[in-house]
């Protein structure tokens, strides 16, 4: 196989570590050294050999891992996952969608063998051999979208379109940046974006809406986020705060290079062709501050953007506490020096 | 983003008459392999080289949507119209290559329905024959009732009685059958949605009558896509592009940017799903509004306009774009 899986934890001792290989490609989300929000698509195309942005779905050296933590979560807490009945089709779609796309780009990692509506998956990495009858639910262990989501990296938000607006009515969402599946199942746009700040004065969502309602078959988008996360925790959900929340009282000078992680969601968009439904990928990368200053243009461009973001983003994506300390220790690796354009590192 | 969607090369398999004014068209992807798989109530958009003239012309795919060896498209003849039909029934020949765009949903099936009451007129039943295998294959509970003029132009009616016995009822404009609308509605179970399809004066007359009745806005579905209309030939000037652009007596606004080279969005070229919105920069004279898109209000306020069907009479025009 061509990548080495890690074996590692997400939680309790946080063994999680990336590789250079990791940290050369990470997407880091900075193209310029301030940070203001935009829509920000771009067609969801191949691009730069080796990046995340490569392949339809991106399968790293944490994939093992991940999904065994997100095994571990559902046990824990099975409405992560949910899907309303009209929904089915549309984790059908997913399931062709991902196993087409896998097969195709990873096929020393997974195979695909069509026989009419028989279908036989081989994942290797996970050591499934699964044959089943397409759009027949009996013949899988758990719902298509269940299915296929326990096997690939990322959350999943699977959106109904109808009256001119998108519905969350279904979705796999383990690996959270502090929002919850449960909450807002069968919320509009709208209603799940009401307590992002900002954004609603700027008239953004309602340009979102009509990006994301004209998305069509064949032309997926993407589009980065990003927030801080204390320790590699994929499960920063609202409803486990009462465990993570206090980690971010624990920070100093001596352990945030090492505890203090940038948190990166690579979200992409496809329209999903049976149930005209949309599916939303939210996958995410995290890194250790130590890791990240590796890379001096980053070092230098994140100790500006965190420096000079406002006080309501900050304190949205919950780490205006910890500003400061992050400013003071960023700072050492800035020398004022020039930042090129763009996200790439500059050593190629 | 470009215009338009994701092209598809395909060659006509097949074009078969199947009546005095419609003709079915099959295309296979050219040098074969799949088809996307599509939703019920898609269409396509057809593009024609009619000589020097590229036209594009939307039409609803009727086909199985778990079929991607084909798409088949029913084409209705309009002797009046621009061209695009008479292009199809004259010039398209089995074995000729076209480019269509990948499938585009503006009329798809809302999942939640208990029951789907779908109601088309003429050439209007060939998003819901996509619809009906799609139901069918799901197990899905549905009704048609289908108005057509004459048994010999009631375009695909016996076959359709045939393959959903007891779920197609068709009604004949000359036998003066007509759909009883309000029995209809008042004795539907509750959760249904009603889809309609087909000439304008019979989409008014569903919403009109499903409001009246009490029916929510959101179980009301229809779709309509508009011929763009001819009328006097315009200027208008291309702000971004620094161009001035002349539009034809027979050409739409967003054809004749198309034309000049200048990048235009598009999905449904028919004046109902907003992609083409176009931002009015200056303007002296009067516009015709022809979508469905804009509020009364922005066709009044005279800062918007829907290029795929919308044109303009006066002195000038700039335009965003």
């Amino acid at each position: 196989m061509t990548i080495q899986f890690n074996d590692e934890t997400f939680y309790g001792d946080f063994t999680f570590k990336n590789s250079d290989w990791a940290i050369k490609r990470f997407p880091f989300p900075f193209h310029e050294d301030s940070y203001m929000y935009s829509v920000n698509m771009e067609p969801h195309k191949s691009y730069r050999p080796g990046s995340v942005f490569e392949r339809t779905f991106d399968v790293d050296e944490h994939y093992v891992s991940e999904m065994k933590d997100r095994a571990r979560v559902l046990a824990n807490d099975p409405l992560r996952c949910q899907s309303l009945p009209h929904m089915t089709l549309a984790g059908w779609d997913l399931v062709e969608l991902i196993m087409e796309a896998k097969a195709a780009e990873y096929p020393d990692l997974f195979e695909l063998h069509k026989d009419g509506n028989r279908w036989r998956w081989v994942n290797k990495p996970l050591g499934i051999d699964d044959t089943f009858t397409f759009l027949d639910e009996s013949t899988l262990p758990y719902g298509p979208m269940e299915y296929i989501t326990r096997q690939t990296q990322g959350d999943f938000a699977v959106l109904d379109q109808r009256d001119d607006n998108l519905w969350m009515d279904a979705g796999m969402v383990t690996t959270q940046a502090d929002w919850s599946l449960d909450f807002d199942i069968g919320m509009n746009f709208f209603e799940w974006h009401a307590p992002v700040p900002k954004a609603h004065e700027m008239g953004i969502f309602v340009r979102a809406l009509k990006f994301l309602l004209n998305i069509q078959q064949g032309q997926p988008a993407r589009r980065l986020n990003w927030t801080m996360t204390i320790n590699p925790l994929l499960d920063t959900s609202p409803e486990n705060y009462h465990k993570w929340g206090v980690m971010k009282q624990g920070l100093t000078r001596e352990n945030i290079g090492d505890k203090q992680h940038l948190r990166v969601e690579l979200q992409t968009f496809f329209r999903l062709p049976r149930s005209n439904a949309l599916v939303f990928p939210i996958r995410c990368y995290l890194i250790s501050f130590n890791d990240l200053v590796k890379v001096p243009k980053w070092a230098r461009r994140l100790h500006r953007v965190i420096r000079d973001l406002p006080e309501e983003l900050a304190a949205y994506k919950g780490f205006i506490d910890n500003r400061p300390l992050m400013v003071e220790w960023l700072s050492q690796f800035d020398d004022g020096s020039p930042t090129s354009d763009g996200i790439w590192p500059d050593d190629d | 983003m470009s215009a338009g969607t994701a092209k598809l090369n395909v060659t006509v398999a097949e074009v078969k008459p199947v009546n005095d004014l419609v003709t079915r068209f099959k295309f296979v992807r050219t040098g074969g392999g799949d088809l996307p798989t599509f939703s019920g109530g898609a269409h396509t958009v057809v593009e024609m080289q009619d000589g020097d003239i590229t036209r594009l012309n939307a039409y609803s795919l009727m086909s199985n949507p778990a079929d991607r060896g084909a798409y088949t498209i029913s084409v209705r003849r309009d002797d009046q119209g621009r061209g695009g039909s008479r292009f199809m029934h004259t010039k398209v020949k089995e074995g000729m290559e076209m480019v269509i765009s990948n499938p585009v949903n503006l009329f798809s099936l809302d999942l939640r329905a208990k029951k789907h009451l779908m109601l088309a007129g003429g050439i209007g039943i060939t998003p819901f024959m996509a619809q009906m295998h799609q139901l069918s294959m799901m197990g899905g509970h549905f009704e048609l009732h289908y108005a057509v003029r004459t048994a010999s132009l009631g375009t695909y009616a016996r076959e359709l009685s045939e393959r959903y016995p007891g779920k197609v009822h068709i009604y004949h404009d000359d036998q003066n059958e007509a759909i009883d609308l309000n029995t209809l509605l008042a004795n539907q179970p509750l959760g249904t949605h009603v889809y309609v399809c087909g000439p304008k004066g019979m989409i008014n007359w569903v919403h009109a009558t499903a409001e009246e009745m009490g029916w929510p806005r959101e179980a009301v579905h229809s779709e309509e896509f508009l011929a763009p209309a001819s009328g006097k030939p315009f200027e208008v000037k291309c702000a971004v592009s620094n161009k001035i652009v002349q539009v034809g007596e027979h050409q739409s606004l967003l054809e004749a940017l198309e034309a000049a080279g200048i990048d235009a969005p598009y999905l449904c070229r028919g004046g109902a799903c907003g992609q083409c919105e176009t931002n009015v920069i200056g303007y002296d004279g009067k516009f015709l509004h022809y979508d469905h898109w804009l509020t009364d209000e922005q066709k009044a306020g005279g800062k918007h306009i829907m290029p795929c069907v919308s044109r303009f009479e006066g002195k000038t025009l700039v335009l965003d774009r």
